[in-house]
Protein backbone atom coordinates (compact mmCIF):
# COMPACT_ATOMS: atom_id res chain seq x y z
CA UNK A 1 0.00 0.00 0.00
CA UNK A 2 0.95 3.73 -0.44
CA UNK A 3 1.75 6.28 1.95
CA UNK A 4 -0.16 9.62 1.59
CA UNK A 5 0.70 12.99 1.02
CA UNK A 6 0.10 15.70 3.67
CA UNK A 7 -2.33 18.36 1.24
CA UNK A 8 -5.01 20.53 3.40
CA UNK A 9 -6.52 21.41 0.04
CA UNK A 10 -7.90 17.88 0.46
CA UNK A 11 -10.25 19.47 2.69
CA UNK A 12 -12.43 21.08 -0.36
CA UNK A 13 -13.06 17.27 -1.21
CA UNK A 14 -14.08 16.74 2.09
CA UNK A 15 -16.16 19.74 2.84
CA UNK A 16 -19.74 18.49 0.61
CA UNK A 17 -19.82 15.94 3.04
CA UNK A 18 -18.86 17.65 6.40
CA UNK A 19 -21.83 20.27 5.38
CA UNK A 20 -24.46 17.33 4.95
CA UNK A 21 -24.39 15.37 7.71
CA UNK A 22 -23.14 18.35 10.14
CA UNK A 23 -26.32 20.27 8.83
CA UNK A 24 -28.34 16.98 10.62
CA UNK A 25 -26.41 16.01 12.87
CA UNK A 26 -25.20 18.98 14.94
CA UNK A 27 -27.82 21.07 15.86
CA UNK A 28 -30.28 18.04 17.26
CA UNK A 29 -27.26 16.49 19.28
CA UNK A 30 -27.27 20.30 20.79
CA UNK A 31 -30.89 20.33 21.60
CA UNK A 32 -31.02 16.58 23.27
CA UNK A 33 -28.18 17.67 25.17
CA UNK A 34 -30.37 20.68 26.13
CA UNK A 35 -32.88 18.76 27.19
CA UNK A 36 -31.04 16.32 29.41
CA UNK A 37 -29.82 19.24 31.52
CA UNK A 38 -33.06 20.56 32.07
CA UNK A 39 -36.05 19.82 33.79
CA UNK A 40 -38.59 20.46 31.53
CA UNK A 41 -42.73 21.32 32.37
CA UNK A 42 -43.47 23.69 29.35
CA UNK A 43 -42.14 26.02 26.63
CA UNK A 44 -41.70 28.46 29.69
CA UNK A 45 -41.74 26.67 32.28
CA UNK A 46 -37.69 24.98 31.83
CA UNK A 47 -35.55 24.73 35.02
CA UNK A 48 -31.22 24.09 34.71
CA UNK A 49 -30.98 20.95 37.07
CA UNK A 50 -27.45 19.87 35.66
CA UNK A 51 -26.32 16.27 36.12
CA UNK A 52 -29.34 15.46 37.84
CA UNK A 53 -31.06 13.43 35.16
CA UNK A 54 -27.67 11.49 34.65
CA UNK A 55 -27.42 10.83 38.02
CA UNK A 56 -30.53 9.06 38.32
CA UNK A 57 -30.22 7.20 34.95
CA UNK A 58 -27.32 5.78 35.82
CA UNK A 59 -28.27 4.32 39.46
CA UNK A 60 -31.70 2.74 37.82
CA UNK A 61 -31.33 -1.11 37.89
CA UNK A 62 -33.71 -1.25 35.00
CA UNK A 63 -31.64 0.03 32.67
CA UNK A 64 -28.30 -1.90 34.12
CA UNK A 65 -29.77 -4.75 33.61
CA UNK A 66 -31.05 -3.58 30.32
CA UNK A 67 -27.34 -3.23 29.38
CA UNK A 68 -25.98 -5.99 30.42
CA UNK A 69 -28.83 -7.93 28.21
CA UNK A 70 -27.65 -5.63 25.71
CA UNK A 71 -24.17 -6.53 25.56
CA UNK A 72 -24.58 -9.78 25.92
CA UNK A 73 -27.07 -10.12 23.18
CA UNK A 74 -24.51 -7.89 20.69
CA UNK A 75 -21.56 -10.37 21.71
CA UNK A 76 -23.52 -13.50 20.77
CA UNK A 77 -24.32 -12.32 17.43
CA UNK A 78 -21.29 -10.60 16.39
CA UNK A 79 -19.03 -13.90 17.28
CA UNK A 80 -21.90 -15.81 14.62
CA UNK A 81 -22.26 -13.47 11.75
CA UNK A 82 -19.06 -12.49 11.23
CA UNK A 83 -17.53 -15.46 10.98
CA UNK A 84 -20.48 -16.81 9.07
CA UNK A 85 -20.38 -14.37 7.33
CA UNK A 86 -17.23 -14.68 5.68
CA UNK A 87 -17.95 -18.36 5.18
CA UNK A 88 -20.87 -17.67 3.18
CA UNK A 89 -19.15 -15.02 1.06
CA UNK A 90 -15.93 -17.62 0.71
CA UNK A 91 -19.09 -20.31 -0.56
CA UNK A 92 -20.81 -17.51 -3.13
CA UNK A 93 -20.43 -18.78 -6.64
CA UNK A 94 -17.85 -16.74 -8.27
CA UNK A 95 -19.52 -15.98 -11.65
CA UNK A 96 -22.43 -16.50 -14.23
CA UNK A 97 -25.90 -16.37 -13.82
CA UNK A 98 -25.21 -18.55 -10.49
CA UNK A 99 -23.78 -16.00 -8.79
CA UNK A 100 -25.99 -13.15 -9.77
CA UNK A 101 -29.19 -15.08 -8.07
CA UNK A 102 -27.35 -15.98 -5.45
CA UNK A 103 -26.53 -12.42 -4.76
CA UNK A 104 -30.32 -11.52 -4.90
CA UNK A 105 -31.93 -14.37 -2.90
CA UNK A 106 -29.27 -13.90 -0.19
CA UNK A 107 -30.06 -9.87 -0.03
CA UNK A 108 -33.95 -10.57 0.61
CA UNK A 109 -33.82 -10.38 4.53
CA UNK A 110 -32.06 -7.23 4.20
CA UNK A 111 -34.35 -5.59 2.17
CA UNK A 112 -37.77 -6.40 4.35
CA UNK A 113 -38.87 -3.39 6.89
CA UNK A 114 -37.73 -4.30 10.36
CA UNK A 115 -41.19 -4.11 11.49
CA UNK A 116 -41.80 -6.70 9.24
CA UNK A 117 -39.21 -8.47 9.90
CA UNK A 118 -40.15 -9.28 13.58
CA UNK A 119 -43.72 -10.36 11.92
CA UNK A 120 -42.72 -12.80 9.83
CA UNK A 121 -41.04 -14.43 12.84
CA UNK A 122 -43.65 -14.08 14.89
CA UNK A 123 -45.85 -16.37 12.98
CA UNK A 124 -43.12 -18.57 11.69
CA UNK A 125 -41.83 -19.83 15.22
CA UNK A 126 -45.79 -20.06 16.60
CA UNK A 127 -45.68 -23.67 17.28
CA UNK A 128 -49.65 -24.05 16.21
CA UNK A 129 -49.39 -22.35 12.53
CA UNK A 130 -45.53 -21.34 11.96
CA UNK A 131 -42.72 -23.79 10.36
CA UNK A 132 -39.95 -23.47 12.84
CA UNK A 133 -42.51 -23.36 15.72
CA UNK A 134 -43.99 -27.00 14.25
CA UNK A 135 -40.77 -28.34 13.33
CA UNK A 136 -39.17 -27.90 16.81
CA UNK A 137 -42.16 -29.04 18.48
CA UNK A 138 -42.31 -32.04 16.14
CA UNK A 139 -38.46 -32.92 17.04
CA UNK A 140 -39.47 -32.59 20.21
CA UNK A 141 -38.39 -30.01 21.75
CA UNK A 142 -40.95 -28.05 24.10
CA UNK A 143 -40.49 -24.90 21.90
CA UNK A 144 -42.74 -21.70 22.74
CA UNK A 145 -40.89 -18.16 22.18
CA UNK A 146 -44.12 -16.45 24.24
CA UNK A 147 -43.63 -18.16 27.39
CA UNK A 148 -40.29 -19.38 27.57
CA UNK A 149 -37.87 -17.19 28.27
CA UNK A 150 -34.60 -18.75 26.81
CA UNK A 151 -36.73 -19.81 23.61
CA UNK A 152 -37.47 -15.85 23.64
CA UNK A 153 -34.22 -14.94 23.23
CA UNK A 154 -32.59 -17.68 21.12
CA UNK A 155 -35.69 -16.80 18.85
CA UNK A 156 -34.50 -13.15 18.78
CA UNK A 157 -30.38 -14.19 18.10
CA UNK A 158 -31.93 -16.66 14.89
CA UNK A 159 -34.07 -13.35 13.84
CA UNK A 160 -31.21 -11.38 13.75
CA UNK A 161 -28.58 -13.81 12.28
CA UNK A 162 -31.29 -14.31 9.97
CA UNK A 163 -31.73 -10.59 9.05
CA UNK A 164 -27.96 -9.29 9.14
CA UNK A 165 -25.71 -12.24 7.96
CA UNK A 166 -26.03 -11.30 4.55
CA UNK A 167 -24.86 -7.96 4.86
CA UNK A 168 -21.65 -9.29 6.23
CA UNK A 169 -21.65 -11.53 3.65
CA UNK A 170 -22.03 -9.82 0.99
CA UNK A 171 -19.72 -7.12 2.28
CA UNK A 172 -16.83 -10.39 2.14
CA UNK A 173 -17.94 -10.95 -1.17
CA UNK A 174 -17.30 -7.79 -2.91
CA UNK A 175 -14.14 -7.83 -1.10
CA UNK A 176 -12.72 -10.76 -2.03
CA UNK A 177 -14.10 -9.93 -5.88
CA UNK A 178 -11.16 -6.76 -5.17
CA UNK A 179 -8.60 -9.52 -5.07
CA UNK A 180 -6.63 -9.58 -8.29
CA UNK A 181 -6.30 -13.09 -10.02
CA UNK A 182 -2.40 -12.70 -10.03
CA UNK A 183 -2.41 -13.36 -6.46
CA UNK A 184 -4.31 -16.81 -6.40
CA UNK A 185 -2.39 -17.85 -9.23
CA UNK A 186 1.25 -16.97 -7.45
CA UNK A 187 -0.62 -19.03 -4.66
CA UNK A 188 -1.27 -21.89 -6.89
CA UNK A 189 2.84 -22.11 -8.00
CA UNK A 190 3.68 -21.88 -4.12
CA UNK A 191 0.86 -25.08 -3.32
CA UNK A 192 -0.66 -23.00 -1.28
CA UNK A 193 -3.04 -24.95 0.85
CA UNK A 194 -6.44 -23.38 0.89
CA UNK A 195 -5.98 -22.31 4.76
CA UNK A 196 -2.97 -20.79 3.31
CA UNK A 197 -5.04 -18.87 0.79
CA UNK A 198 -7.40 -17.50 3.39
CA UNK A 199 -5.06 -16.61 5.99
CA UNK A 200 -2.67 -14.87 3.96
CA UNK A 201 -4.21 -13.60 1.12
CA UNK A 202 -7.85 -13.37 1.38
CA UNK A 203 -8.18 -11.94 5.58
CA UNK A 204 -6.02 -9.42 5.19
CA UNK A 205 -7.46 -7.88 1.87
CA UNK A 206 -10.84 -8.41 3.76
CA UNK A 207 -9.17 -6.25 6.64
CA UNK A 208 -11.25 -3.41 5.53
CA UNK A 209 -14.42 -4.40 5.07
CA UNK A 210 -14.75 -6.36 7.85
CA UNK A 211 -13.71 -3.69 10.34
CA UNK A 212 -16.90 -2.01 8.49
CA UNK A 213 -19.28 -4.86 9.09
CA UNK A 214 -18.11 -5.47 12.59
CA UNK A 215 -18.78 -1.75 13.23
CA UNK A 216 -22.13 -1.40 11.41
CA UNK A 217 -23.45 -4.89 13.04
CA UNK A 218 -22.32 -3.66 16.65
CA UNK A 219 -23.94 -0.42 15.99
CA UNK A 220 -27.25 -1.45 14.65
CA UNK A 221 -27.40 -5.04 16.90
CA UNK A 222 -26.93 -2.47 20.09
CA UNK A 223 -29.83 0.04 18.77
CA UNK A 224 -32.60 -3.02 18.16
CA UNK A 225 -35.88 -2.10 18.64
CA UNK A 226 -38.73 -3.15 16.15
CA UNK A 227 -37.52 -6.84 15.71
CA UNK A 228 -37.80 -7.45 19.18
CA UNK A 229 -40.96 -5.23 20.06
CA UNK A 230 -42.96 -6.54 17.32
CA UNK A 231 -41.75 -10.37 18.28
CA UNK A 232 -42.08 -10.61 22.02
CA UNK A 233 -42.73 -6.91 23.37
CA UNK A 234 -39.68 -7.09 25.69
CA UNK A 235 -40.50 -10.15 27.20
CA UNK A 236 -41.38 -12.45 29.13
CA UNK A 237 -40.32 -10.94 32.24
CA UNK A 238 -37.57 -8.74 30.78
CA UNK A 239 -35.61 -11.60 28.97
CA UNK A 240 -36.33 -9.67 25.33
CA UNK A 241 -35.89 -6.25 26.55
CA UNK A 242 -32.97 -4.52 25.72
CA UNK A 243 -31.93 -0.74 25.73
CA UNK A 244 -33.89 1.27 23.30
CA UNK A 245 -36.98 -0.63 23.98
CA UNK A 246 -36.10 0.89 27.50
CA UNK A 247 -35.54 4.20 26.40
CA UNK A 248 -38.20 4.41 23.77
CA UNK A 249 -40.76 3.56 27.32
CA UNK A 250 -39.38 6.04 28.93
CA UNK A 251 -39.37 8.58 25.96
CA UNK A 252 -42.79 7.68 24.87
CA UNK A 253 -44.67 6.32 27.34
CA UNK A 254 -43.89 8.34 30.27
CA UNK A 255 -42.97 11.45 28.02
CA UNK A 256 -39.56 11.56 30.70
CA UNK A 257 -38.09 13.95 28.46
CA UNK A 258 -35.06 14.77 30.42
CA UNK A 259 -34.13 11.90 31.58
CA UNK A 260 -34.82 10.14 28.48
CA UNK A 261 -32.28 12.67 26.94
CA UNK A 262 -29.82 11.81 29.64
CA UNK A 263 -30.13 8.41 28.64
CA UNK A 264 -29.66 8.84 24.99
CA UNK A 265 -26.48 10.79 25.51
CA UNK A 266 -24.87 8.28 27.66
CA UNK A 267 -26.32 5.42 25.60
CA UNK A 268 -24.55 7.19 22.61
CA UNK A 269 -21.65 7.79 24.87
CA UNK A 270 -21.27 4.20 25.22
CA UNK A 271 -21.22 2.98 21.59
CA UNK A 272 -18.99 5.53 20.75
CA UNK A 273 -16.66 4.46 23.45
CA UNK A 274 -16.90 0.51 22.10
CA UNK A 275 -16.71 1.45 18.60
CA UNK A 276 -13.43 3.84 18.97
CA UNK A 277 -11.62 1.36 20.88
CA UNK A 278 -12.13 -1.03 18.35
CA UNK A 279 -10.95 1.14 15.69
CA UNK A 280 -8.08 2.26 17.66
CA UNK A 281 -6.71 -0.92 18.15
CA UNK A 282 -7.56 -2.52 14.78
CA UNK A 283 -5.15 1.10 13.78
CA UNK A 284 -2.61 0.21 16.03
CA UNK A 285 -2.54 -3.38 14.88
CA UNK A 286 -2.06 -2.04 11.25
CA UNK A 287 1.01 -0.09 12.36
CA UNK A 288 2.56 -2.31 14.57
CA UNK A 289 2.84 -4.89 11.48
CA UNK B 1 -16.91 -24.67 -7.62
CA UNK B 2 -16.73 -28.07 -5.73
CA UNK B 3 -19.12 -29.83 -3.85
CA UNK B 4 -18.33 -28.96 -0.45
CA UNK B 5 -19.23 -25.37 -1.19
CA UNK B 6 -22.78 -25.82 -3.30
CA UNK B 7 -23.59 -27.53 0.00
CA UNK B 8 -22.95 -25.27 1.83
CA UNK B 9 -24.29 -22.29 0.24
CA UNK B 10 -27.49 -24.20 -0.25
CA UNK B 11 -28.05 -24.88 3.44
CA UNK B 12 -27.98 -20.93 3.97
CA UNK B 13 -29.67 -19.88 1.21
CA UNK B 14 -32.46 -22.56 2.55
CA UNK B 15 -32.21 -20.98 6.34
CA UNK B 16 -32.39 -17.49 4.14
CA UNK B 17 -35.77 -18.37 2.04
CA UNK B 18 -37.66 -20.34 4.28
CA UNK B 19 -39.27 -17.51 6.39
CA UNK B 20 -39.50 -15.55 3.00
CA UNK B 21 -41.44 -18.52 1.93
CA UNK B 22 -43.45 -18.07 4.81
CA UNK B 23 -44.43 -14.47 4.19
CA UNK B 24 -45.10 -14.86 0.61
CA UNK B 25 -47.59 -17.93 1.88
CA UNK B 26 -49.52 -15.79 4.29
CA UNK B 27 -49.87 -12.94 1.36
CA UNK B 28 -51.64 -15.07 -0.13
CA UNK B 29 -54.44 -16.66 2.16
CA UNK B 30 -57.23 -14.94 4.26
CA UNK B 31 -56.66 -13.92 7.57
CA UNK B 32 -58.80 -17.63 8.96
CA UNK B 33 -56.67 -19.49 7.14
CA UNK B 34 -53.15 -17.46 8.38
CA UNK B 35 -54.44 -17.89 12.27
CA UNK B 36 -56.39 -21.05 11.42
CA UNK B 37 -54.26 -24.02 10.71
CA UNK B 38 -50.56 -25.22 9.93
CA UNK B 39 -50.53 -25.57 6.15
CA UNK B 40 -47.46 -25.77 3.47
CA UNK B 41 -49.43 -23.87 1.19
CA UNK B 42 -52.19 -22.08 0.30
CA UNK B 43 -55.30 -24.33 0.56
CA UNK B 44 -57.60 -21.14 -0.98
CA UNK B 45 -55.27 -19.45 -3.33
CA UNK B 46 -56.49 -15.74 -3.32
CA UNK B 47 -54.44 -12.43 -4.65
CA UNK B 48 -56.91 -10.08 -2.95
CA UNK B 49 -54.43 -8.27 -0.36
CA UNK B 50 -52.65 -7.51 -3.42
CA UNK B 51 -55.72 -6.44 -4.95
CA UNK B 52 -56.20 -3.77 -2.45
CA UNK B 53 -52.74 -2.70 -2.46
CA UNK B 54 -52.66 -2.26 -5.97
CA UNK B 55 -56.18 -0.35 -6.32
CA UNK B 56 -56.19 2.05 -2.97
CA UNK B 57 -54.15 5.13 -4.23
CA UNK B 58 -53.31 5.90 -0.37
CA UNK B 59 -50.98 2.29 -0.30
CA UNK B 60 -49.47 2.34 -3.89
CA UNK B 61 -48.24 6.09 -3.33
CA UNK B 62 -46.74 5.01 -0.25
CA UNK B 63 -43.85 2.62 -2.41
CA UNK B 64 -43.86 5.55 -4.81
CA UNK B 65 -42.91 8.18 -1.71
CA UNK B 66 -39.97 5.45 -0.51
CA UNK B 67 -38.74 5.24 -3.94
CA UNK B 68 -38.35 8.68 -4.77
CA UNK B 69 -36.70 9.58 -1.40
CA UNK B 70 -34.61 6.74 -1.36
CA UNK B 71 -33.44 7.43 -5.41
CA UNK B 72 -32.52 11.16 -4.32
CA UNK B 73 -30.91 9.46 -1.22
CA UNK B 74 -28.46 6.79 -2.93
CA UNK B 75 -27.20 9.94 -5.64
CA UNK B 76 -26.83 12.69 -2.54
CA UNK B 77 -24.39 9.97 -1.45
CA UNK B 78 -22.71 8.61 -3.79
CA UNK B 79 -21.90 12.34 -5.31
CA UNK B 80 -20.71 13.92 -2.06
CA UNK B 81 -18.89 10.98 -0.88
CA UNK B 82 -16.63 9.77 -3.66
CA UNK B 83 -14.28 12.80 -3.95
CA UNK B 84 -14.32 12.74 0.04
CA UNK B 85 -13.50 8.97 0.45
CA UNK B 86 -10.97 9.73 -2.36
CA UNK B 87 -9.15 12.30 -0.07
CA UNK B 88 -9.42 10.34 3.43
CA UNK B 89 -7.95 7.50 1.15
CA UNK B 90 -5.28 9.62 -0.49
CA UNK B 91 -4.18 12.56 1.29
CA UNK B 92 -3.32 13.49 5.09
CA UNK B 93 -4.62 16.77 6.34
CA UNK B 94 -5.79 18.51 9.49
CA UNK B 95 -8.21 16.61 11.37
CA UNK B 96 -8.57 14.11 8.98
CA UNK B 97 -8.87 10.61 11.38
CA UNK B 98 -10.74 12.99 13.49
CA UNK B 99 -13.38 13.84 10.95
CA UNK B 100 -13.24 10.27 9.69
CA UNK B 101 -14.36 8.91 12.77
CA UNK B 102 -16.62 11.55 13.80
CA UNK B 103 -18.92 10.61 10.02
CA UNK B 104 -19.28 7.31 11.93
CA UNK B 105 -20.49 8.45 14.95
CA UNK B 106 -23.66 9.94 13.74
CA UNK B 107 -24.75 6.65 13.29
CA UNK B 108 -24.57 5.66 16.33
CA UNK B 109 -27.46 8.02 18.55
CA UNK B 110 -30.36 6.01 19.39
CA UNK B 111 -33.39 7.78 17.95
CA UNK B 112 -36.19 7.28 19.80
CA UNK B 113 -35.30 11.27 21.43
CA UNK B 114 -33.22 12.61 18.77
CA UNK B 115 -36.91 12.43 16.66
CA UNK B 116 -38.28 15.52 18.07
CA UNK B 117 -35.20 17.92 17.31
CA UNK B 118 -35.32 16.53 13.54
CA UNK B 119 -38.89 17.29 13.28
CA UNK B 120 -38.06 20.87 14.84
CA UNK B 121 -35.05 21.13 12.45
CA UNK B 122 -36.67 20.13 8.96
CA UNK B 123 -39.88 22.08 10.03
CA UNK B 124 -38.30 25.41 10.84
CA UNK B 125 -36.54 25.26 7.46
CA UNK B 126 -40.18 24.29 5.57
CA UNK B 127 -39.40 21.56 4.48
CA UNK B 128 -41.53 18.86 6.51
CA UNK B 129 -43.17 16.28 4.20
CA UNK B 130 -41.39 16.78 1.70
CA UNK B 131 -38.87 13.66 -0.59
CA UNK B 132 -35.97 16.08 0.38
CA UNK B 133 -36.38 16.12 4.11
CA UNK B 134 -36.17 12.53 3.86
CA UNK B 135 -33.59 11.87 1.87
CA UNK B 136 -31.14 14.46 3.55
CA UNK B 137 -32.17 13.12 7.10
CA UNK B 138 -31.31 9.50 5.40
CA UNK B 139 -27.87 11.12 4.58
CA UNK B 140 -27.05 11.17 8.19
CA UNK B 141 -26.36 7.53 8.04
CA UNK B 142 -26.12 6.80 4.62
CA UNK B 143 -23.02 9.34 3.82
CA UNK B 144 -20.94 8.23 6.09
CA UNK B 145 -21.33 4.36 5.79
CA UNK B 146 -20.62 5.34 1.77
CA UNK B 147 -17.13 7.07 2.87
CA UNK B 148 -16.40 4.48 4.99
CA UNK B 149 -17.04 1.61 2.76
CA UNK B 150 -15.51 3.58 -0.49
CA UNK B 151 -12.77 4.52 1.57
CA UNK B 152 -11.32 0.84 2.02
CA UNK B 153 -12.19 0.02 -1.62
CA UNK B 154 -9.94 3.18 -2.61
CA UNK B 155 -7.06 2.76 -0.72
CA UNK B 156 -6.34 -1.14 -2.03
CA UNK B 157 -6.17 1.08 -5.28
CA UNK B 158 -2.00 1.27 -5.53
CA UNK B 159 -1.53 5.31 -5.21
CA UNK B 160 0.87 4.81 -8.70
CA UNK B 161 -1.66 4.47 -10.75
CA UNK B 162 -2.86 7.91 -9.62
CA UNK B 163 0.79 9.32 -9.82
CA UNK B 164 1.24 7.51 -13.69
CA UNK B 165 -2.45 8.89 -14.96
CA UNK B 166 -0.88 12.63 -13.55
CA UNK B 167 2.22 11.92 -15.47
CA UNK B 168 0.34 10.76 -18.46
CA UNK B 169 -1.45 14.68 -18.39
CA UNK B 170 -4.72 13.52 -17.04
CA UNK B 171 -6.40 16.48 -15.38
CA UNK B 172 -8.29 15.45 -11.83
CA UNK B 173 -11.80 15.19 -12.83
CA UNK B 174 -11.00 13.02 -15.97
CA UNK B 175 -8.79 10.93 -13.91
CA UNK B 176 -11.05 10.07 -11.19
CA UNK B 177 -14.16 9.80 -13.68
CA UNK B 178 -12.10 7.95 -16.60
CA UNK B 179 -9.75 5.81 -14.78
CA UNK B 180 -10.02 5.58 -10.97
CA UNK B 181 -14.15 5.11 -10.67
CA UNK B 182 -14.01 2.11 -13.37
CA UNK B 183 -11.26 0.42 -10.45
CA UNK B 184 -13.50 0.55 -7.79
CA UNK B 185 -16.57 -0.86 -9.46
CA UNK B 186 -17.44 -3.59 -6.90
CA UNK B 187 -16.78 -0.96 -3.81
CA UNK B 188 -19.00 1.45 -5.76
CA UNK B 189 -22.22 -1.20 -6.32
CA UNK B 190 -22.11 -2.32 -2.81
CA UNK B 191 -22.15 1.35 -1.53
CA UNK B 192 -24.97 2.06 -4.14
CA UNK B 193 -27.25 -1.19 -2.53
CA UNK B 194 -26.05 -0.46 1.21
CA UNK B 195 -27.59 3.56 0.53
CA UNK B 196 -30.63 2.29 -0.81
CA UNK B 197 -30.81 -0.54 1.83
CA UNK B 198 -30.58 1.62 4.49
CA UNK B 199 -32.60 4.42 3.39
CA UNK B 200 -35.43 1.67 2.48
CA UNK B 201 -35.61 -0.20 5.67
CA UNK B 202 -35.42 3.22 7.77
CA UNK B 203 -38.78 4.07 9.31
CA UNK B 204 -38.28 6.19 12.42
CA UNK B 205 -36.75 9.13 10.71
CA UNK B 206 -38.94 8.84 7.67
CA UNK B 207 -42.37 8.00 9.34
CA UNK B 208 -41.70 11.90 11.87
CA UNK B 209 -40.29 14.21 9.16
CA UNK B 210 -43.50 13.29 6.76
CA UNK B 211 -47.17 13.33 7.15
CA UNK B 212 -49.28 13.22 4.16
CA UNK B 213 -47.57 14.11 0.63
CA UNK B 214 -44.35 11.84 1.57
CA UNK B 215 -45.67 9.19 3.64
CA UNK B 216 -43.34 6.33 3.15
CA UNK B 217 -44.16 2.99 2.74
CA UNK B 218 -43.41 1.66 6.31
CA UNK B 219 -45.76 4.00 7.77
CA UNK B 220 -48.44 3.01 5.58
CA UNK B 221 -48.18 -0.67 6.58
CA UNK B 222 -48.90 0.31 10.87
CA UNK B 223 -52.32 1.14 9.30
CA UNK B 224 -52.83 -3.03 9.11
CA UNK B 225 -52.26 -3.42 12.83
CA UNK B 226 -56.02 -1.78 13.85
CA UNK B 227 -58.45 -1.80 16.68
CA UNK B 228 -59.69 -5.51 15.26
CA UNK B 229 -56.10 -7.20 15.69
CA UNK B 230 -53.92 -7.39 12.59
CA UNK B 231 -54.35 -8.07 9.39
CA UNK B 232 -51.61 -10.45 8.65
CA UNK B 233 -52.44 -11.19 5.06
CA UNK B 234 -52.69 -7.65 3.96
CA UNK B 235 -49.04 -6.85 5.97
CA UNK B 236 -47.75 -9.75 4.42
CA UNK B 237 -48.39 -8.93 1.07
CA UNK B 238 -47.19 -5.11 1.94
CA UNK B 239 -43.75 -7.07 2.83
CA UNK B 240 -43.61 -9.09 -0.07
CA UNK B 241 -43.69 -5.96 -2.27
CA UNK B 242 -41.12 -4.04 -0.67
CA UNK B 243 -38.43 -6.89 -1.56
CA UNK B 244 -39.37 -6.91 -4.99
CA UNK B 245 -38.00 -3.14 -5.45
CA UNK B 246 -34.66 -4.09 -3.99
CA UNK B 247 -34.03 -7.23 -5.75
CA UNK B 248 -34.59 -5.13 -9.04
CA UNK B 249 -31.78 -2.97 -7.75
CA UNK B 250 -29.11 -5.66 -6.75
CA UNK B 251 -29.85 -7.42 -9.97
CA UNK B 252 -28.82 -4.01 -11.63
CA UNK B 253 -25.02 -3.83 -9.80
CA UNK B 254 -24.33 -7.41 -9.53
CA UNK B 255 -22.04 -7.30 -12.68
CA UNK B 256 -20.34 -4.40 -10.17
CA UNK B 257 -20.64 -6.44 -7.22
CA UNK B 258 -19.45 -9.77 -8.74
CA UNK B 259 -16.47 -8.25 -10.91
CA UNK B 260 -13.04 -7.89 -9.80
CA UNK B 261 -10.39 -5.61 -11.39
CA UNK B 262 -7.04 -6.99 -12.73
CA UNK B 263 -3.90 -5.49 -11.40
CA UNK B 264 -2.24 -5.30 -15.24
CA UNK B 265 -5.26 -3.88 -17.00
CA UNK B 266 -4.12 0.02 -16.35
Amino acid sequence: MSLKVQNHRAWWLVLPVFLLVGFTAIVPLMTVVNYSIQDIFDQDNAFFVGAEWYREILNDPRLQGALVRQFIFSGVVLLIEIPLGILVALMMPTKGRMAAVVLVLMAMPLLIPWNVVGTIWQIYGRADIGLLGSFLNGMGFDYNYASDPTDAWLTVVAMDVWHWTSLVALLCYSGLRAIPEDYYQAAKIDRASSWAIFRYIQLPKLRNVLVIAVLLRFMDSFMIYAEPFVLTGGGPGNATSFLSQTLTKMAVGQFDLGPAAAFSIVYFLIVLLVSWLFFTTITHLDKQR
Amino acid sequence: MNKRKIIGITIYLVFILLPIYWLILMSLKSNEEILGQLSYWPQNLSFDNYRSIFSDPSWYMGYLNSMVYVVMNVIITLLTALPAAYAFSRYHFLGDKQLFFWLLTNKMAPPAVFLLPFFQLYSSIGLFDTHIAVALAHCLFSVPLAVWILEGFMSGVPREIDETAYIDGYSFPRFFIKIFLPMIRSGIGVTAFFSFMFSWVELLMARTLTSVEAKPIGAIMTRTVGAAGVDWGLLAAAGVLTIVPGCLVIWFVRNHIAKGFALGRV
